[in-house]
């Protein structure tokens, strides 16, 4: 069963086209990496299905249930309990610097969802100990390392139990090896069967973990199919250019 | 002597602490309007900034109390003028600082709270505030120390406080004594200020 479906998206910053008629969709339970170039358009795609963007024209429909029809948006309600259904991690994680660890998972499920505090710190610390990081409950984001700051970003987002997690270049601010302990994390949470759209330049990561790729550059999708396949045998010369660079 | 200059000292907190009770939430509709995208309400806004940055408060002051008077014919209060002009005064300088601070959040905090479902209001005063709080303190303390200085304007409409009782203090004795003595009684209270302003700026120092 599909839980997004987009279907003619176009976005425009100007008279720059940067997504131009896109359209694909993630099933519940599945693993979608969206790879390409940078200036490709992938990161503004996941920014306007996660409502981050306003897009121009186009259908995205999230659990069934249309966030914008043909361009056209809807009802703030609707925008907002839609909006519940996803989950995102940022790139530069973007944790409130002012809350602890403990706090930046607590407080949207406080306020947004209307736990209780005790409920809500009990849920916090138990997606803590599934990052590695029940000692950090306590600490500031600034005492922590990129791949913590990151993991709590995590944690923050599944804590509101979305019914699916985007992954804006996850690991795109941190160094190599502290990109290996958010990559575990992510697979950790596909054995789960947690729905996942990624937008990453780990291909080797991609191949393993995604069940299905997506392959953009200059706003369109180039090519598509099982991971797997797109990422070992491409059949667009684009996408086999692209990935020449990776596999050496 | 010194009893009345603790009375006068007494009238300049009063005028220091009835700006900042007003000025201070005055300045964040200010700060508001500055940026709103109506043209209208941030043009009007930037008139009175300029106006307010642009003329000397002791003008201001003089303005406030006797325009009403040749233009309606009305007279009111001197204390409740000096406090009407200083705080339309602080509050312009406050709200640049507040726009400042605002502006200066990055975008992602605002992302963040929208992706998670805050509502405008909850971002605003649950990760935006307490933010920009912390990054205006050294900017509002040089406001409020100068503001310490500034209530020595107040005796420009006839409102005695301290500098104008040591002033008359000093003329009734011959002596500049006085003066020296109201100057170390400013610097008394700015010390106050300041290591209230240290003290909520370690309070605050747990982030960055």
């Amino acid at each position: 069963m599909e839980i997004i479906k987009v279907e003619h998206l176009s976005k425009s910053f100007g008279s720059l086209e940067v997504i131009r008629d896109i359209s694909f969709s993630v099933m519940r339970g599945e693993v979608l990496a969206i790879i390409g170039p940078s200036g490709s358009g992938k990161s503004t795609l996941l920014r306007s299905v996660t409502h981050l963007e306003k897009v121009d024209g186009g259908t995205v429909w999230i659990d069934g249930i249309a966030m914008v029809d043909g361009g056209k948006y809807a009802e703030p309600a609707t925008l907002r309990s839609i909006c519940l259904k996803i989950g995102l991690v940022f790139q530069n994680f973007n944790l409130f610097p002012h809350f602890s660890v403990l706090r930046n998972i607590s407080e949207a499920q406080v306020h947004v969802l209307g736990r209780s505090r005790a409920e809500a710190d009990e849920r916090s610390y138990r997606l803590l100990s599934k990052m590695g990081l029940a000692d950090k409950a306590d600490s500031y984001p600034c005492e922590l390392s990129g791949g913590q700051q990151q993991r709590v970003s995590i944690a923050r987002a599944l804590a509101l139990d979305p019914e699916v997690l985007f992954f804006d270049e996850p690991t795109s601010a941190l160094d190599p090896e502290l990109t290996g302990e958010i990559l575990k994390v992510i697979r950790e949470l596909a054995a789960e069967k947690m729905t996942m759209v990624i937008v990453t330049h780990e291909m080797a990561f991609a191949r393993d973990v995604a069940d299905r790729v997506i392959f953009m550059d200059g706003g369109v999708i180039i090519e598509e199919g099982k991971a797997t396949e797109v990422i070992r045998n491409p059949k667009n010369d684009r996408t086999r250019a692209f990935l020449k660079r990776f596999s050496e | 002597m010194l009893w009345a200059m603790l009375q006068g000292t007494f009238t300049s907190l009063e005028v220091f602490f009835l700006t900042l009770l007003f000025s201070i939430p005055l300045a964040l509709p200010i700060a508001f309007g500055r940026m709103s995208k109506n043209r209208a309400v941030s043009g009007f806004v930037n008139v009175y900034l300029l106006i307010m940055r642009g003329t000397p408060l002791i003008l201001q002051l003089i303005f406030v109390y006797f325009a009403p008077y040749y233009l309606l014919g009305v007279s009111y209060d001197r204390f409740i003028a000096v406090i009407i002009a200083f705080v339309i005064n602080y509050a312009a300088y406050f709200a640049e600082i507040y726009r400042g601070g605002i502006e200066s959040i990055p975008k992602g905090q605002y992302e963040a709270a929208k992706v998670l479902g805050f509502t405008k209001r909850q971002t605003f005063m649950k990760i935006v505030l307490p933010q920009v709080v912390k990054r205006i303190l050294p900017s509002s303390a040089n406001e409020v120390i100068t503001l310490v200085k500034d209530t020595a304007l107040a005796q420009t409409i006839g409102v005695a406080e301290l500098f104008r009782v040591a002033q008359n203090a000093s003329a009734r004795q011959f002596s500049t004594m006085p003066i020296f003595v109201a100057g170390v009684f400013y610097f008394a209270m700015n010390w106050v200020v300041s290591a209230g302003f240290d003290h909520a700026e370690k309070k605050l120092s747990y982030y960055r």
